[in-house]
């Protein structure tokens, strides 16, 4: 067994570098519990995920990011199920980021804590089972010596290990000789999932009942005595710089006690620091410090992208995709031209999809402590390891100095892969020479974020004499996701617009995607399942003019295009095979729960789509009206394929949510830019929907399955634009062929 | 070295018995508070940085997203946009003063609901939840609608049932 493997499944750090957020797991209406740094000898360290009291209650140690997907919950499940105890006696902690060296070379004694592509699930149910099954051997072991005994004789159950003859011990008892024992090199067996007891079962957020009596802790609600709260003005202008600043009455400010400016980054440079030049206001308090921003007179210099406007973008794509000349392969398959030459009938259509902001409710924002000898980050965040690496490099203190620990987040939908704002805060204590609490407000969030790609999707499609799809053409011109990205360079610039092998790639004979890059300064990243919102839009809406073109149901045809059941090759994230069969099972499933046959005469529209998202089959079926201009969401159902389920309430909790989210996006939602600067400032611009608003229930069915699991948080979400078009086109006779819908469904009325 | 996040108000923010002279006076979950300070500071920013009590979020800062949401002699209000001026002698209600004995029906609802997913805009709905049972014992869909609170998670559903479920607990306490 390899050192870093060894410490992975059993040695861990002492629980004080652990952030208590958690509560006994099955008692989540009962009385707080005693912080496991409180028990003292009480409390032993088995492995680094697994801690066990003398009384037999378990701690287990979370180590994702929690930000709203349920890892704090379901990690801990699959640990639990491999130890053998009874949910009821775990209490959840959640773990701090677990950087370490082994021979010098960096690793994580908790393995990958990174919150992004829906992988949290399916990597723990490959290493935090066995992480659980090696706690349980150490204390079988441990049974085996105390009684003289051979392992393979005994059983655990309920977190006690048991001899064939009714003799019994807990791990309470049995914790400390474990904890010294070594494991075998050999890989430890996990259960069979036919004998799960916890796994597979409803389970509550762990720390639900801090949640609302207001007791956790987000990343915002830390504080260091001798910080200072820093809230900072950012240049408007993309890639704009300062030119100067007048803060005469900002100092003058009750409780502003310093005023910093920082650099932006320079045009052209790959992003992996601030998003913006700033001046920074440094005060005893948020109020002060706001008081303080307020009160600057900046003069910015404006960049290189004064011209740059959502219309003048939009016309940008529409040439480029006019002109079809210079466009990047993405796939091609077959001879498109010559199916064209033989067409019965072809069908073309072009959708617009926008920037988007992650507007998580929780703003960005850190609390940093810069040290001689280290340093302490305590951040809502989904990349630690891209944290740790940053304030390494920024400050240039070895990355084992720097801890990092990860409080609750209020929402992540991928802005917090990017850690501009740690890189901020870095450079804001450093200049300050004190600790320094960065707080991010609305307005920097929406007009300084990583936006999702804007983009114009041309889809072209010939029909053969049986009015089946033989040819397929999707050229997109977008800008593109790896602009500046940093890891991204030498990614081909399609990369996070396109996937080559997403539906219908495969399947019809004669097909060609390619990519014209739009040029804008407008930063991007990563946006709850990213290039799938990107692209499902203008696949899924096309299916369905398809299919009226040539008088076809719109789900016989996905479903014909889909064909027999088969494992096809996907190269991208979320392979490597689609399975059209499952594919196929929901869209059907999905079709059965909306009654896609009755036909409606009440003036409401049905509208169905599916899509294939980082592993997961979703599909989409919505029920709506008219009323006046307002449009009415009867009923909303997403049927899902994910695998085997871990936390079947948390995952109808994530395609609830992806539902909605994915409704509030479709229909409202919007970042436009103008003289290079970004419009939308708060909510009241950037239009979340609201409860009077939503669908009272959203119908979610989950496809049974013991297949390997994927995740949930980015399954709900690619289907729901398309099938709320095609449900509005039923009830309008109005095809929508630009996000957000409601602004243009009503210029369309 | 390890240092541990200020988990403790600073003593200058504790409540005294002595009013100061022109020291705006009021009560926060049961306690009588006074504030020398600004009185133009936002009643958000004060709970928060002054007093410590981070279970009333910041989201928007404009009174559009509802996290800051407290209520202030019983009514739900904005904290964000509320001044210190304007909560002299009034009775402030926050997330953390909600539980007395045992939970409030409403929190006891959310968590049986399990609404919660990222869980930062859930204080805020829970005190437009208690303002709304407060006024309407057996609320409508209509008047469950009519809560304007952010959930950028989508958990609505689940907060409509858990204020019908709420509302069943709070009779069920009553009779």
């Amino acid at each position: 067994m390899t050192f870093s493997r060894r410490r992975f499944l059993q040695l861990g750090l002492t629980a004080s570098g652990a952030l208590l957020v958690g509560m006994r797991a099955g008692d989540a209406l009962g009385a707080a519990p005693m912080p496991p740094e409180l028990l003292g000898d009480d409390l032993v360290q088995l492995t680094a995920f697994v801690m066990i009291e003398r009384d037999n209650r378990v701690v287990i140690g979370a180590r994702g990011c929690e930000i709203g997907q349920g890892v704090i919950t379901a990690l801990p499940m699959l640990i639990a199920e491999e130890l053998d105890v009874d949910w009821s006696k775990v209490r959840v902690i959640q773990l701090p980021y677990g950087y370490e060296e082994t021979d010098g070379k960096p690793g994580n004694r908790y393995g990958d804590q990174f919150a992004g592509g829906s992988t949290s699930i399916p990597t723990a149910w490959k290493d935090l089972r066995e992480a659980g099954a090696a706690a349980r051997w150490l204390l079988v072991q441990a049974a085996a010596d105390a009684w003289s005994v051979k392992a393979h004789d005994l059983q655990t159950q309920s977190g006690h290990v048991i001899h064939a003859d009714g003799r019994k011990l807990s791990y309470g008892a049995l914790a400390r000789t474990a904890a010294a024992r070594q494991l075998p090199d050999t890989p430890i067996p996990t259960r069979d999932p036919a004998t799960f007891r916890i796994v597979g079962k409803p389970t509550r957020v762990v720390d639900a009942r801090s949640i609302v009596t207001g007791q956790n802790r987000y990343g915002i609600d830390e504080y260091l005595s001798d910080a200072l709260v820093a809230v900072m003005l950012r240049c408007p202008h993309l890639d704009g710089s300062l030119e100067s600043v007048d803060d005469k009455d900002a100092r003058r400010i009750p409780g502003v006690k310093d005023i910093i400016t920082i650099d932006g980054p320079k045009t052209g440079e790959v992003f992996d620091g601030p998003l913006a030049a700033g001046i920074a206001v440094l005060a005893e308090n948020t109020w002060a410090a706001i008081q303080g921003r307020n009160a600057l007179k900046p003069v910015w210099k404006t960049g290189p992208w004064t011209e740059e406007s959502s219309t003048a973008l939009s016309a940008k794509a529409n040439t480029l995709l006019d002109e079809a000349r210079n466009g990047i392969e993405v796939r091609r398959d077959g001879d498109l031209a010559a199916s064209r030459k033989r067409a019965r009938h072809t069908v073309s259509a072009r959708y617009e999809v926008p920037f988007l902001a992650h507007a998580t409710m929780e703003p960005p924002g850190a609390l940093i402590e810069l040290r001689n000898d280290g340093a302490l980050l305590i951040a809502s965040l989904q990349n630690p390891d891209g944290a740790s690496r940053l304030i390494s490099k920024l400050t240039g203190l070895p990355r084992n100095t720097i801890e990092i620990r990860l409080p609750r987040s209020g929402g992540g939908f991928g802005r917090r892969l990017a850690n501009d704002f740690v890189a901020e805060a870095v450079l804001i204590a450093k200049q300050a020479g004190k600790p320094v609490k960065l707080m991010w407000l609305r307005e920097d969030d929406l007009t300084h974020d990583h936006y999702r790609p804007f983009g114009v999707h041309a889809m072209s499609a010939v029909l053969d004499r049986r009015n089946r799809v033989a040819g397929w053409s999707h050229d997109c011109a977008a800008t593109s996701r790896t602009y500046r990205a940093a890891g991204m360079q030498d990614d081909p610039l399609w990369k996070g617009c396109l996937e080559p092998d997403d539906f219908p790639a495969g399947l019809v004979d004669n097909l060609e995607k390619t990519f014209h890059p739009v040029t804008s300064g407008m930063p991007r990243g990563w946006w709850r399942a990213p290039l799938h919102t990107f692209h499902a839009f203008a696949v899924q809406s096309f299916i369905d003019e398809i299919a009226f073109e040539v008088r076809r149901d719109a789900v016989e045809l996905r479903l014909e295009m889909l064909g027999a059941a088969r494992e096809i090759p996907y190269r991208g994230h979320g392979g490597p095979v689609f399975d059209t069969g499952r594919m196929a099972n929901v869209l059907k499933l999905c079709a059965e729960k909306i009654r896609w046959k009755d036909k409606r005469d009440d003036g409401r529209g049905i509208g169905i789509a599916c899509h294939f998202t980082f592993g997961g089959y979703t599909a989409h079926a919505f029920e709506v009206s008219m009323d006046g201009d307002k449009l009415r969401i009867h009923r909303a159902i997403c049927v899902v394929d994910v695998g085997r389920v871990i936390n079947p309430l948390g995952l109808e909790a994530q395609i609830m949510g992806g539902t909605i989210d994915g409704i509030s996006t479709a229909l409202n939602l919007q970042i436009t830019v103008r003289d290079g600067q970004v419009q939308q400032k708060n909510f009241p611009d950037y239009r979340l929907l609201r409860m009077a608003d939503a669908p009272n229930k959203v119908e979610v069915h989950v496809v049974e399955s013991t297949i390997d699991p994927v995740g949930g948080g980015e399954m709900g979400i690619a289907s729901v634009a398309p099938a709320l078009a095609n449900a509005i086109f039923a009830t309008t006779t109005v095809r929508i062929r630009k996000l957000p819908l409601m602004p243009e469904l009503l210029r369309l009325l | 070295m390890q240092k541990s996040p200020e988990s403790q108000a600073p003593a200058s923010a504790k409540s005294t018995g002595t009013e100061k002279s022109a020291a705006l006076a009021f009560d926060i979950n049961g306690k009588p508070y006074f504030h020398d300070g600004d009185k133009a500071m936002p009643l958000l920013w004060y709970l928060r940085d002054i007093l410590r009590l981070t279970g009333t979020k910041y989201g928007c800062g404009i009174g559009a997203c509802g996290a800051c949401t407290v209520l202030i002699d019983g009514k739900a209000a904005r904290a964000c946009l509320t001044p210190m001026q304007a909560v002299a002698g009034l009775k402030i209600t926050t997330i953390e003063g909600l539980a007395a004995e045992k939970l409030h029906p409403v929190q006891q609802a959310w968590i049986e609901n399990d609404v919660a997913q990222c869980g930062y805009c859930q204080a805020g709905q829970i005190m437009a939840a208690v303002d709304l049972l407060a006024r309407k014992s057996n609320p409508s869909d209509e008047d469950i609608s009519g809560i304007a609170n952010l959930c950028r998670c989508g958990t609505y559903p689940r907060i409509r049932s858990a204020i019908l479920r709420a509302a069943t607990l709070s009779r069920d306490v009553q009779s």
